[in-house]
C-alpha cells in the first residue's frame, strides 16, 4: 500500500534488469494487441520503441503501469517487484514515471502548480491538506521548470501553453516525481522539427541519471537518440539493435519503414 | 493597525486575504447575521426598517440552501462528482434534528403520551425503535446530524469510487440511492412518520419554535454556518489538497499515474461535503417546522446542481449567490405564476448552461474584466490631458 518514492540512481551492482518482459499477452475481446512480448531494460538504459500504428506500444506501457493487467506473462520491476500486483498510484510511487501519448497536463493549474502536484512526497490526503511548501521544494520546482525550458512561462495556466510546451512540462512532471525508471510515450508527436530535435536531447540529459523508454514514430527523433531500438509489430517484437541495423532487416521494412 | 497585523498572520486572515470575493461574502453575512434579527426584534412594525418574522425565516430558508449548495459546489466545482443525490444527505440532517424535536415535544403531543411521538401511537406501537434511543440528547442528535450523511457518504464513497464509477454512472447512481431512501422513509414501518414525515414541532432547547428570538437566532446561526462552512471549503480548496481535487477534476487518469490515491481523495471531499449538507438539514428543519420524505426526492438534488451552475460552478461563492438567486425567483414565482416555476427552472439551467457555462460569477468577471480593459486603454489619454 505505501510504497515509499525512491530517489533516481541505479548504483545497485547486484541489479540486472530496471523493467523485464516475460512472454507478456493481452487481448482485446479476442484480439491479441501484446502477443508474447518480451523486453529487457537494464539500468541506465536509454532504450527507443518503434512500430506501426496499433502495434502494441501504448498498451504495452498500460501493462506496466497498472492500468491494464495482462492475460499471461511476467513484469518485473528492478528484477523483484512484480509490477501485475499493483495499481497505478502503486506503481507510480514504486518509481515508475509516465507520459501519455497525448499531453496530459492539468489545464486550470499554472505551470508551477503542475509541477509543485507531481514533486516527489505528499501523497496522502491528511498530509496534502497540511502540506507547507519547503524551500528546498521550491527550488526544485523552479530548477526543473527551467531544465524544460518553461521559466518565462511559470505563473501561466497550463492550458495557455502551446503543444510542445504542454509536452515539456509533463517531462518535467515526471522528473520531479523522482522515478528510476521513464515511460515517454511519443513526445514529440505534433512537434516542429526544432522542438524535435531539442526534446531529443532533453530526453538524452534525462537519461543521465534514469533510465528512459522512449515510443516514437519520428525517424529523425531516433536517430539523435542514437540508442538502441526495439521494433514493436503485432504485440511482439520484431527486431532490436542498433537503428542501422534494425533498419537494414528486410521485414523491418517491409512492415513498418518501407512503407 | 495591530489587529491587522494579527489578522494578515492568522491562517484564515490569509485565506481571505487572497480572496476579496470571500471577504464580500462573509461581510454580507455578517452583517446579515447582526442586522436582520435586530430589524425584526426592535424595530416596530410599521417602520420601514422592520423585517417581518415570515422574512426572516425565508432568508434563513435561503441561507440553509446556500450551505448545502456549497457542500455540493466542494464536490461537483473541484472534483468533478457530479451529485445528483446530495439531497438525501441534507434530508438525512434534517430527520436527525426532526427526531430531537420530536422527542421534546414528550406528553404535549396530540395522545400525550410521553414516551412514544403521536404517529407510533397512531400506529399502535408500544416500544420506541431502538435506532431513536440518544436523541432525547441534543449534542447526541446534533452529532447524528453530521454522522448519519458522513456514514453514507462514506460507505456510498468507498464502493463508487473504489470500482472507479465516474462521470453520468456516478450521477445516476447518486439519483438511485436517494430515490431508494425516498421510497424507504414513505414506509410507516420504517419509524420515521411515514409519509407525513416529522412535524408538530414545539420548542428547541426549552425555547418555543414560534417566538421571533428563536427563529431570529436561527437565522443567525444560518448566517455563521454559511460563512464558517465557506471559509472550510476555502481553506479545503486552496490546500495543496484542493489542488489534487483539481487535477482528479481535470485529468483523473494523469493523478493516479502521478502516484495519488484518486479514490481516498474523493472519498473525503465527498464525505465532507455530506457533513456539510446534514448540517444544512438540521439547520433547515427547526425553520419551516417539517420535514418529511419529499426531501428525498430526485428533483430536490437536481435543483440543487441547478443553482451551483447558475450562480457559478467551482468558485463557491458562485454556489451562495446561485441558491440565494434561484430561490428568491422561486418564491416570487411560485406565488405569481404556480404553473410556470419548474418551466423556468428549465429554462434557466439550459439558458445557463448553453450562454454562461460559468455562471452569474462569470458574467460579472467578465464584465469587469471588459471594463478594466477599456480603463486601460483610455489611460493614455488621460496620461495625454494631464
Ligand atoms: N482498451 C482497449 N480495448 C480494446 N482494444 C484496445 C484497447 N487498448 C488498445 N486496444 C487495441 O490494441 C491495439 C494496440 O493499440 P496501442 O497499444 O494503442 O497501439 P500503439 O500505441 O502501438 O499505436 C490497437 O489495435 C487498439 O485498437
Ligand atoms: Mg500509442
Amino acid at each position: 500500500m505505501s510504497a515509499v518514492v525512491k530517489s533516481p540512481g541505479f548504483h545497485s551492482a547486484e541489479m540486472q534488469s530496471m523493467l523485464y518482459l516475460n512472454g507478456v499477452t493481452k487481448s482485446f475481446d479476442g484480439f491479441k494487441a501484446i502477443n508474447n512480448l518480451s523486453l529487457d531494460i537494464y539500468p541506465g538504459e536509454l532504450r527507443a520503441i518503434i512500430g506501426p500504428n496499433g502495434a502494441g506500444k501504448s498498451t504495452m506501457m498500460d501493462i506496466i503501469t497498472g492500468k491494464t493487467r495482462p492475460d499471461s506473462g511476467e513484469v518485473r520491476f528492478r528484477d523483484s517487484i512484480d509490477l501485475t500486483q499493483y495499481d497505478e498510484a502503486d506503481i507510480a510511487n514504486l518509481g515508475i514515471g509516465r507520459k501519455f501519448q497525448k499531453p496530459t497536463v492539468i489545464e486550470t493549474l499554472t505551470v508551477w502548480e503542475n509541477v509543485e502536484l507531481a514533486l516527489a512526497g505528499t501523497r496522502s490526503v491528511l498530509r496534502a491538506l497540511l502540506h507547507k511548501l519547503s524551500s528546498e521544494q521550491a527550488d526544485k520546482i523552479d530548477e526543473v521548470i527551467k531544465l524544460v525550458g518553461l521559466k518565462a512561462k511559470t505563473n501561466d495556466l497550463a492550458g495557455s501553453l502551446s503543444h510542445g510546451q504542454k509536452q515539456w512540462l509533463e517531462i518535467g512532471m515526471l522528473i520531479v516525481q523522482g522515478p528510476e525508471l521513464l515511460l515517454v510515450d511519443e513526445p514529440a508527436a505534433g512537434m516542429t522539427d526544432h522542438e524535435t530535435m531539442e526534446t531529443a536531447a532533453l530526453l538524452k540529459e534525462i537519461n543521465k541519471d534514469h533510465t528512459v523508454v522512449v515510443v516514437e514514430h519520428d525517424m529523425d527523433f531516433i536517430k539523435a537518440l542514437d540508442s538502441k531500438v526495439t521494433v514493436l509489430h503485432e504485440g511482439g517484437v520484431l527486431a532490436e539493435g542498433r537503428l542501422e541495423v534494425v533498419s537494414a532487416n528486410p521485414r523491418v521494412i517491409e512492415v513498418y519503414l518501407g512503407r | 493597525m495591530i489587529n491587522k497585523t494579527i489578522f494578515e498572520r492568522s491562517a484564515i486572515g490569509r485565506l481571505l486575504l487572497a480572496d476579496k470575493a470571500g471577504r464580500y461574502l462573509i461581510g454580507v453575512l455578517l452583517a446579515a447575521m447582526i442586522l436582520v434579527p435586530l430589524c425584526n426584534l426592535l424595530m416596530p412594525a410599521g417602520s420601514f426598517f422592520h423585517i417581518p418574522t415570515y422574512v426572516v425565516v425565508l432568508l434563513g430558508k435561503y441561507l440553509c440552501y446556500a450551505l448545502l449548495a456549497l457542500a455540493l459546489d466542494l464536490v461537483w466545482g473541484y472534483c468533478g462528482i457530479l451529485s445528483l443525490g446530495h439531497g438525501a444527505f441534507f434530508a438525512l440532517g434534517g430527520y436527525a434534528m426532526g427526531m430531537h424535536l420530536m422527542r421534546q415535544i414528550g406528553e404535549r403531543g396530540v395522545y400525550g403520551n410521553a414516551e412514544l411521538p403521536d404517529f407510533m401511537v397512531f400506529l399502535n406501537w408500544t416500544e420506541l425503535p431502538w435506532y431513536w434511543y440518544g436523541f432525547d440528547s441534543f449534542f447526541f442528535a446534533m452529532f447524528m446530524v453530521a454522522l448519519v450523511p458522513a456514514a453514507l457518504a462514506f460507505v456510498f464513497g468507498w464502493l463508487a469510487f473504489r470500482s472507479r464509477v465516474t462521470g453520468v454512472y456516478l450521477s445516476i447512481i447518486t439519483q438511485a440511492m436517494t430515490y431508494a431512501l425516498l421510497l424507504a422513509f414513505f414506509r410507516n414501518d420504517m419509524g420515521f412518520g411515514g409519509n407525513n414525515g416529522l412535524t408538530d414541532f414545539k420548542d428547541i432547547l426549552g425555547f418555543s419554535l414560534q417566538s421571533d428570538v428563536t427563529r431570529c437566532v436561527l437565522f443567525a446561526l444560518s448566517a455563521l454556518s454559511v460563512a464558517l462552512a465557506y471559509i472550510l471549503c476555502r481553506a479545503i480548496v486552496s490546500s495543496k489538497y484542493g489542488r489534487v481535487l483539481v487535477a482528479i477534476r481535470d485529468a483523473e487518469s494523469r493523478t493516479r499515474f502521478m502516484g495519488y490515491r484518486v479514490e481516498h481523495f474523493k472519498l473525503f471531499v465527498f464525505v465532507v461535503s455530506a457533513m456539510l449538507a446534514g448540517i444544512a438539514g438540521a439547520l433547515y428543519v427547526p425553520q419551516v417546522g417539517i420535514i418529511n420524505p419529499g426531501e428525498f426526492g430526485p428533483i430536490n438534488s437536481i435543483e440543487i446542481v441547478i443553482w451551483v451552475a447558475i450562480g457559478g460552478r467551482g468558485t463557491l461563492f458562485g454556489a451562495v449567490i446561485g441558491a440565494v438567486a434561484v430561490n428568491y425567483a422561486k418564491t416570487y414565482f411560485t406565488g405569481a405564476f404556480p404553473e410556470v416555476w419548474l418551466f423556468m427552472l428549465g429554462a434557466l439551467f439550459v439558458i445557463s448552461t448553453l450562454y454562461l457555462p460559468k455562471g452569474i460569477v462569470g458574467v460579472v468577471n467578465q464584465l469587469r474584466e471588459r471594463r478594466a480593459e477599456r480603463n486601460a486603454t483610455s489611460t493614455p489619454e488621460q496620461g495625454a490631458q494631464s
